[in-house]
């Protein structure tokens, strides 16, 4: 059964995803919820059964890898690893600065939903940590066993693999380590040690090649989009009586909107797509998306590798400047947004403050009145406060909704004006449009929110074991709320979220149409002129 | 002996000096290329040095983690700073009125550090979680800190040594003068320990001290869109294109 978000060669209109139905996958099995939460307790190589598909010669080629493990693999991944120090300080600072305090053992998803002790954040970092102590350190040259040091073996390797496709990069336990050791950041540097080996993961790799041949994550091609495009004008059209449009590829236009290419079809993202075409034309802003920049999703940063992050953030520029576009704006997805705020000016100019021709070329052209590049979430408040928006909130009525903070939002980026912003802007909103709005367990949102359970990179069919058990810590505090409060909407702006949770939420006894977009409800609650 | 104590220490204060300013040194140039701080996180450099302060003198993330290994850890430095700051005395004359000032808390701090230490090898040893990441190496880092701890406390308390001829000695050495050491076990001990966490300290898990200044999610300003940060390799594939 394919995935929302795995490529599809042809998709010619929206359709909603067929219900996951538990019954067919024996292995997949979803913890019980505790009744308080306890001290998870070990159960060691708990998810060794935890394994993805390798990505096949072809996919790793195209993306200039090695096709697969060749011999004297082991030293080339050694000598990666040595590059990496050299490029990266986190890496270097954070392979020497853990002192094994136990800060971080129990506070990432997936040890909580597998009681897998390498699955406790210092262990993932230490499959790799040994390894350096190995060939980096003199005490792990001179005495390996006393500092626990390992050589590079196919054992390690397959660990590796294993394991570090069970972190979502989603940084929680950076906010606890007291020295703020990101595992994100070494789980990056080693899918990007085994991509250069030629161990990569085919989920992840596979798409990459999609978006680098065809524009966007689904492999969906520009006649595709147009045709889903005009269907979501005359659906909208026919639901409202507006004229809403959802351009593609307008030159002269204001926005650009990047967005990830779920919104285009699948169920329920694309309801905040046809929400971000109504403020846009509520507001009365000339706005397009692009056929070439036509996914925001990036997954070069879920294998660390900055070239290949490089080359899809490209397309984007490339796409402002063909489009004159005068403002960027990012639609509802989480680790494009932290790659869009913390990394795009770097990468590829679209920010301000540039002092460089390469930056400046694009950084002249853009209206610095408005941030560059905005959150979509950031237009829509900025609207409302502005007066620019109306809308009747008792349409959103049936809905008691709650807010799960997506965490490369939470933790990767911000929102607005001041720290933290990342946070109320997405409330602010849900509080504008509905009546009905619930708080989840404070242990479980902004910054110490816990992942979805799919994100970095994990979104695939044959990891749901894990992603089903990563999902716990969530789905309990959704539990508590759903029982307390009736809460029955879990509003969230991260297409992986919302991928994940729709797969998800069954497994433990919620329905799939619980989770969904703030733009979804925006668009539920909006009042367009010519519907007064 | 005394010429014994003499040559460690200083071979120990060369390789403590030299080998943590390599690492420093080494730390400062790898570039970070990306902008990672954990957000929420300051806006300007002055909240960075804020944010800083909260982390290095009161734990504020292992705060917000655990509040045990906080407890004992905080318990653990914070004697350590007062017991370094105490022993001050041995290293300089006239003594520096603050330094005079804290000699009684100093004892006291001494005690602390070893109840920190204590705790926390106890949660090395009984918690399930923290046994299972625990290597040889940091048993015998809390071993050999305890001892220095203990040995220390010992002569203060139970076999005093003569600590104005150790004084004598630490200030001659200062003066390329070789003074006699007192002849004490405890003092012995004492010294080759600390001599000893000096060695291993630049490659060690010490390096957190330093380490921790170069951070990048705790270092970094969160102003992405504001200024372009551009590493020296990754400008040179700007200039590629």
């Amino acid at each position: 059964m394919a995935d929302e978000t795995t490529p599809v060669a042809e998709v010619p209109k929206p359709a909603p995803a067929a219900p996951a139905k538990p019954a067919e996958k024996a292995k997949v099995v979803a913890p019980a919820f505790r009744d308080f939460s306890t001290i998870t307790a070990l159960t060691p190589d708990a998810m060794l059964g935890s394994n993805p598909y390798p990505a096949s010669v072809a996919h790793n080629e195209a993306l200039g890898f090695p096709g697969e493990l060749a011999e004297g693999w082991e030293q080339k991944a050694v000598a990666k690893m040595g590059d990496l120090l050299g490029k990266y300080r986190s890496l270097k600072v954070y392979m020497d600065a853990c002192v094994h305090c136990g800060a971080c053992t129990d506070k990432c998803h997936y040890f909580i939903g597998t009681g897998d002790p390498k699955n406790m954040p210092v262990a993932r970092q230490d499959l790799m940590r040994s390894v350096y102590r190995r060939y980096y350190t003199l005490p792990g040259k001179l005495f390996p066993k006393l500092v626990g040091a390992r050589d590079m073996s196919k054992d390690v390797l397959d660990d590796w693999f294993r394991y570090y496709n069970q972190c979502s990069e989603c940084r929680r336990c950076s906010v606890f380590c007291p020295y703020g050791i990101d595992t994100a950041e070494v789980t990056m540097a080693a899918k990007e040690i085994m991509d250069s080996v030629g161990v990569g993961h085919k989920y992840v790799n596979e798409i990459m090649g999609k978006v680098h041949k065809i524009g966007n994550n689904l492999g969906l091609p520009g006649p595709a989009l147009e045709n889903t495009l005009e269907g979501l004008e005359e659906d909208v059209l026919e639901d409202t009586g507006a004229a809403v449009k959802y351009p593609l590829d307008v030159k002269g236009a204001e926005v650009l909107l990047v967005t990830p290419s779920a919104d285009f079809f699948a169920e329920p993202h694309v309801d905040s797509l046809i929400g971000y075409g109504k403020v846009f034309h509520a507001a009365g802003i000339s706005w397009t998306l692009s056929s070439k920049a036509s996914e925001a999703g990036n997954f070069g940063m879920f294998i660390g590798n900055y070239d290949q992050m490089r080359k899809i953030a490209m397309r984007i520029r490339e796409a402002a400047l063909e489009l004159g576009v005068k403002r960027i704006v990012v639609g509802e997805c989480g680790h494009a947004w932290r790659i869009a705020y913390s990394f795009w000016n770097t990468l590829t100019g679209v920010g301000a403050g540039a002092n460089d021709p390469f930056a400046i070329e694009l950084q002249k052209q853009l209206d610095h009145n408005y941030k560059q590049p905005s959150h979509i979430c950031e237009v829509t408040w900025d609207l409302i406060q502005a007066g620019r928006l109306k809308f009747n909130k008792d349409a959103n009525d049936h809905r008691i909704v709650t807010f799960h903070d997506s965490c490369n939002v939470a933790r990767g980026s911000r929102m607005g004006d001041y720290a933290g912003g990342q946070f109320d802007i997405p409330r602010h909103i849900i509080k504008a449009v509905t009546n009905h709005y619930v708080e989840m367990s404070p242990d479980t949102t902004h910054e110490r929110t816990f992942c979805c359970g799919g994100g970095g990179g994990l979104l695939s069919d044959e990891l749901m074991d894990i992603r089903v058990k990563g999902a716990l810590p969530r789905m309990e505090a959704l539990k508590r709320i759903a029982d307390k409060n009736g809460v029955n909407f879990m509003a969230t702006i991260c297409a992986i979220c919302k991928a994940q949770f729709s797969k998800v939420l069954p497994y433990y006894g919620f329905k799939m149409s619980m989770v969904g977009g703030v733009h979804q409800l925006v668009s539920t609650a909006i009042v367009l002129d010519n519907e007064q | 002996m005394n010429y014994l104590f003499a040559l460690l220490f200083y071979a120990a204060t060369l390789i403590f000096v030299g080998g943590v300013a390599y690492r420093v040194y080494d730390y400062a140039r790898t570039p970070a290329p990306l902008k990672i701080p954990t957000t929420p996180a300051p806006t300007t450099s002055g909240g960075v040095v804020f944010r800083m302060f909260r982390e290095v003198v009161f734990f504020e993330s292992l705060f917000k983690s655990n509040l045990w290994i906080w407890a004992l850890g905080w318990l653990f430095h914070v004697g350590l700073a007062l017991v370094l700051l105490r022993h001050l005395r041995y290293f300089t004359e006239p003594v520096n009125f603050i330094i005079a000032f804290i000699q009684p808390f100093g004892v006291y701090a001494g005690l602390a550090m070893a109840a920190g230490l204590a705790g926390l090898w106890a949660r090395r040893v009984l918690v399930e979680r923290i046994r299972y990441i625990s290597t040889p190496s940091d048993h015998l880092m809390l071993a050999l800190l305890l001892g220095i701890a203990i040995t220390g406390l010992l002569m203060k308390f139970v076999m005093h040594t003569d600590i104005v001829a150790v004084k004598t000695f630490f200030l001659g050495l200062m003066v390329f003068e070789i003074n006699p050491l007192p002849s004490h076990p405890g003092l012995y001990l004492h010294l080759s320990m600390v001599a000893l966490l000096m060695i291993i300290f630049p490659v060690s898990k010490l390096l957190h001290a330093p380490g921790v200044f170069f951070s990048p999610t705790r270092n970094q300003v969160d102003n992405p869109r504001e200024t372009r940060h551009l590493a020296p390799w990754a400008a040179k594939l700007e200039a590629k294109n």
